[in-house]
Parts: C-alpha cells; structure tokens; sequence
C-alpha cells in the first residue's frame, strides 16, 4: 500500500481513526486531565475550522460561544438545580442562539471586516456577562458548578476521584460531534461551503444564498463551540470570565492554524500540540505568551498549511 | 434624572470628546494602515501599550515629558518600520488573512516582552506641572490635559491630513490606495510608501499610548480593550477613510460619556449598541465605500 493509498483509507474512516487514537491517547498523555483539556479544546478549534477552515471565513469572535455553552450550562446547574445532562444542552443551544443573533449581523460585512465586527460582538458579550452580577459572578467568574457521580445505569462513574473515567464520559460527547461534524463537511451544504471559500462570487453566480448558507454555518459551529465550553465548565468545575475574552478566540485560530487549517484531523492535532508545548514551556518559564506568539508568528510565515497540513502536502508531493 | 442641568451636559461633552481623542488616533493609524496595506493590524493595541511604556522610560530617562512626548512616536515608529519590514512584507500577497494573524501573534510577543522587562505592576505617568489643574470653559471647570488632548489630536490630524492631501508623497499615498499595481508600474517603489505609512499608523498609536498613559493606568494589557475600542470606531467610521476614524472616533467617545452620565451601567456596552445600528442600517461604515469591503 503505497502512501497516497493509506491517506485515501484513513480519509474515509476518518472518524473511526479519531475514535481509535482517542481511546488510547490518555495513556500517551502526560496525565489524564491534560487528555480532558485536549479533547475540549479540540473540539472547540474543531468548531472554528467549519467557517474559518471550511469556508475560509476568519471569526475572532468565537470565545462566545465557548463561554456562553460554559456559562449555560454552569448557571443551569448552579443556580436552578437543573441536570447535568439537560443543562450540557441548555448551553449548547444558548451558544448556538449567541451565533444566530451575532451571525445576523456579521455576514452583513464581507472580507476582513468580519474577523473585527465578530470580535467586537463577542467583546459585547463578555461585557454582558460580566455585568450580570450573582448570576454570572461578575470578575470573579461561576464557581460550584460540580458534578461528582455520574449514574450510567450499569455503573457510577466517580469522576472527581477518576479523571480517567471523566475524560472517557467528555470523549463520549466529543466522539458524537465529531461524527456530526464529518457528516456535515461531507454533505452537499460542506461541499457549498468550500466553493465559498474558493470563490464567493462564483458561489452565488452558481445560485447558493451565500449569505444564507454563511450564517447557517456560523450558527452551527457556534453549537460546536458551545459543547466545548459546556464540556469545559463541567471539567474544570467554574467557568472564569476569562473564557468569554476575545484572546479565548484567539486560542482557537491559533490551534486550528497550528494544526492545519481545513483539514480533519487539524484542530485535534493543534490542541494537543498546544497543550502539550504549553505544559512543558510552564514549567520551565512563566512566559508561556512569548514563545507562543513566537511559534505562532513562524507557523504563519513559514508553515501557513499547519502540522497535519504539511504532512499531508509532503505525502500527496510524492 | 435630577441635577442633570445644561452645564453638566456640556461638561459630559467636552469629556467625551477628550475621551474620543484616544479613539481617534487609533482609528486613524488603523485605516491608514488598512488602507494602503489592507491589513488589519492586531497588534495596534501592542503599539499603543508600548507607547505608554517607552513614555514611562523616557520620562524616567530624561524627566522632560514634552521631549517624551516628541520621542515616542519615533521610536514606536521605527519598531513599526522594522516589523513591516521583516515581518509583514514576506506576507503580500498570501491572502488578507495572513498579516492579521501575524500581528496577533506579534501583539502576544510585545505584550510578554514589556512584561519581562517592566513587570507586572502598573507604572504611573503623571500629568507635566504645566497641564494639570483645570481651567474655566464657560460651563464650569474642565481639566486642562484633556483639552491639551483634544488640541493635539486636532494638530495631529490636522498634519496627517496635510501631508497626505497637499504634498507631492501624499500624492503617491493617494494612488497607491486606489492601484497598488498602476503606481507601481509608474516607477514608484510602492513597498517604501506601504513601509512609511505602516510606520506612521503605528507611531500615532504610541503617541497615543503615551497621551493615555496618565488617564488610564499603564499595564501590560492596557492594548486589549483598546484595540476592541478602535475596531468598533474603524466599523463605525468606515475602514480606510480617515474623515471616518475622526468622525467616528468624536462619535463613539460622546456616546460613551453620555450613557455613563444617563446609564453608567450601560457604558461599556453603548458603543457596541451603536456598532451593531450601524451596521444594520450602512454596513460599510459612515464613510466607508461600497467597495472597501471585499
């Protein structure tokens, strides 16, 4: 089997090959809530990659959906008492009602002004939260959103004493968005959406409503984003405000550019190259943000294609 | 709303407008910038905090704030000379993407760097003996270095608009704008002008961190809010007219002053209110042109 072979079979099982390395990756991981923060952020880069790698659409405004999906799901449990499984969904569809409303107004602008509008909306956002006083907790961030047992029936999960049985609960959630998101890039709507990317007028002489097919899209990856950020709050048991920031968005571009923008595999491999780099780089130094904003700016100069992406350049140049 | 009398309104004005004046400068240096280069500069915030630091410095060097206040602007410059130069450039051509998401790394670099040399606390740069105190404006009594900000906005403006409407290099400014490719064939080496006005934009926004800097406190992450600031002015104005980044600039800073007089709870939140009207009702901004955009 020659090489091009083997990356035309793991294209087509991609999802199974994700599920596989998933399975496996806590015991490849420095520690097991390293692994939870991977899947999390994964998916969350992942989310971004439907309009920033797909569509080729730059979104700096993605922290909100994030944060909303945490704040969501944190106050449903914290303040009404709700259930952690239906309050993952209450933060879900916040996220994705957050991506309506700021999509609506974004797609009115074209081209570079949309990374800036979508920034300034979610910075709106943030300013929102931050004001909602007891609520939301304000600076101080939601605290006490805990989950301690999980009851599957069969089994209880103790994931505060197991993070291992914590991030195969997350990588149950994270393997069904995955499944979706591959169903999605495959269907007909996946294929409009790189015609967009690869020319937006051509799209709609061809007759699709851009901006129609733009903010459907938009919305769905906010969904994404808001498991993620649900995930996240159930994971780190609060949510820090920090979470809504617009440097929150930045972290997803970076993982999805690191990774491989457009690709599959990309922001899942941007994650964990992140993470891992930054778990390292802090314990030798506390200025982390250098040498990020160092590899960052090479990947941008010199490898714009990302990790996954060059790797599969290199192969299909053979 | 008791005790909201006519003088106070007045008041609440000039402050805005001396608020504005930060905004302006950034949304100036943004659109000259976008306009020419049509990049979105990320790292304008970074700039602007560098500014107020390099200020910090001199004053601490030569104890002279008018001296700082000329040098500043030089020396963030010439680093904007030096990163468009070795950074930027390499870039043209590569979609309008990828300067953006270079700045935004450059602006996590600058911002860990000044935190390596300064520290994390904030500096504090006081007003010079000369401008501080108040002074009589008919209504009452308005700080002196606000005016003293609107008055060197207004120069500062004034100059831009000199040097790009009435010389000769404004000239070939103008053209390099419109076509890039038209100015180039005409014998212009387009990349000089791209690199003087990458500069520029960028020294105004250290001049304008350093005229903040006894406003606002001066710490490392003082450029964040404020790139969010200028991003909304940019969108308000209209990205790439200047008679756009003032207007705007003016605007946005009333309207924050006038909610934190009416609804000080809805202050932070008012200029994102009067973004998103915008671009429901003129997508491209004030002054933007249909064009601009794509």
């Amino acid at each position: 089997m020659n090489m091009s072979n083997l990356t035309g079979t793991i294209t087509k099982n991609r999802v199974l090959v994700v599920f596989a390395f998933l399975l496996i990756f806590p015991f490849l991981a420095p520690y097991e809530a390293l692994a939870t923060d991977v899947l999390i952020y994964g998916l969350y880069a992942l989310g971004l990659n439907l309009v920033f790698g797909y569509m080729g659409v730059l979104s700096f405004g993605h922290a909100a959906f994030f944060g909303v999906g945490a704040y969501g799901t944190g106050i449903a449990m914290v303040h009404f008492g709700v259930h952690w499984v239906p309050s993952i969904f209450i933060g879900i569809l916040m996220a994705g009602l957050t991506a309506m409303i700021m999509g609506a107004m974004a797609i009115r602008t074209k081209g570079i002004y949309f990374a800036m509008v979508t920034l300034a909306l979610a910075q709106c956002v943030y300013y929102i939260v931050y004001h909602m006083g007891e609520l939301s907790g304000g600076e101080d961030g939601l605290t006490g959103v805990s989950l301690k047992t999980v009851d599957l029936g069969f089994t209880t999960l103790n994931i505060i004493r197991e993070p291992l049985s914590k991030y195969y609960l997350v990588l149950g959630f994270v393997m069904v968005a995955i499944f979706i998101f591959s169903r999605i890039i495959n269907s007909p709507f996946g294929s409009v959406l790189e015609a967009i990317r690869e020319n937006e007028n051509r799209a709609q002489a061809c007759g699709y409503d851009v901006k129609l097919t733009k903010w459907v899209a938009f919305s769905i990856s906010g969904l994404f984003c808001g498991l993620a950020g649900a995930l996240s709050a159930i994971h780190l048991s609060v949510v820090p405000i920090e979470s809504l920031h617009y440097h929150q968005s930045g972290l997803a571009v970076m993982m999805a550019l690191l990774g491989g923008m457009g690709t599959f595999f990309g922001p899942f491999i941007g994650a964990m190259a992140f993470l891992m780099l930054e778990d390292i780089i802090t314990t030798m130094t506390s200025h982390w943000q250098l040498f990020l904003g160092a590899i960052f700016m090479i990947f941008v100069l010199f490898f714009p294609r990302g990790i996954w992406g060059s790797i599969l350049h290199w192969i299909s140049r053979r | 709303m008791n005790g909201i009398t006519l003088e106070l309104f007045v008041m609440q004005m000039f402050t805005g407008l001396a608020l504005g004046t930060v905004f302006v400068l950034m949304a100036v240096g943004l659109s000259l910038i976008f306009g020419l280069l049509t990049v979105v500069n990320f790292a304008h915030g970074a700039f602007y905090m560098v500014g107020a630091y390099v200020g910090v410095f001199l004053m601490g060097v030569t104890g002279n704030f008018w001296v700082s206040l000329v040098l500043v602007p030089i020396v963030v410059g010439t680093l904007g000379l030096v990163i468009e130069r070795f950074l930027v450039r390499p870039l043209y051509g590569r979609g309008i993407d990828y300067p953006l998401l270079l700045t935004f790394g450059l602006a996590l670099v600058l911002v860990e760097l000044v935190r390596i040399i300064f520290g994390l606390e904030g500096q504090s740069f006081d007003v010079p003996e000369v401008l501080s105190g108040a002074v009589n404006i008919g209504v009452g009594y308005f700080p002196l270095y606000r005016l003293f900000l609107i008055g060197v906005t207004s120069f500062i403006v004034f100059a831009l608009w000199l040097f790009i409407e009435k010389t000769s290099y404004g000239l070939i400014i103008r053209a390099g704008a419109r076509d890039p490719e038209i100015v180039r064939i005409l014998g212009v080496d387009i990349s000089k002008v791209w690199l003087i006005v990458f500069a520029i934009g960028t020294g105004v926004a250290g001049l304008a961190g350093v005229l903040a800097a006894p406003m606002r406190s001066v710490i490392p992450d003082m450029g964040s809010t404020v790139l969010v600031e200028a991003f909304v002015v940019t969108v308000v104005g209209g990205m790439g007219s200047l008679v756009g980044a003032v207007v705007a600039g003016m605007l946005v800073g009333v309207v924050v002053a006038m909610t934190s007089l009416f609804w000080p709870s809805l202050a932070d939140l008012s200029m994102f209110v009067l973004m998103a009207v915008v671009l429901l009702v003129r997508p491209q901004g004030l002054f933007g042109q249909k064009g601009l955009m794509g």
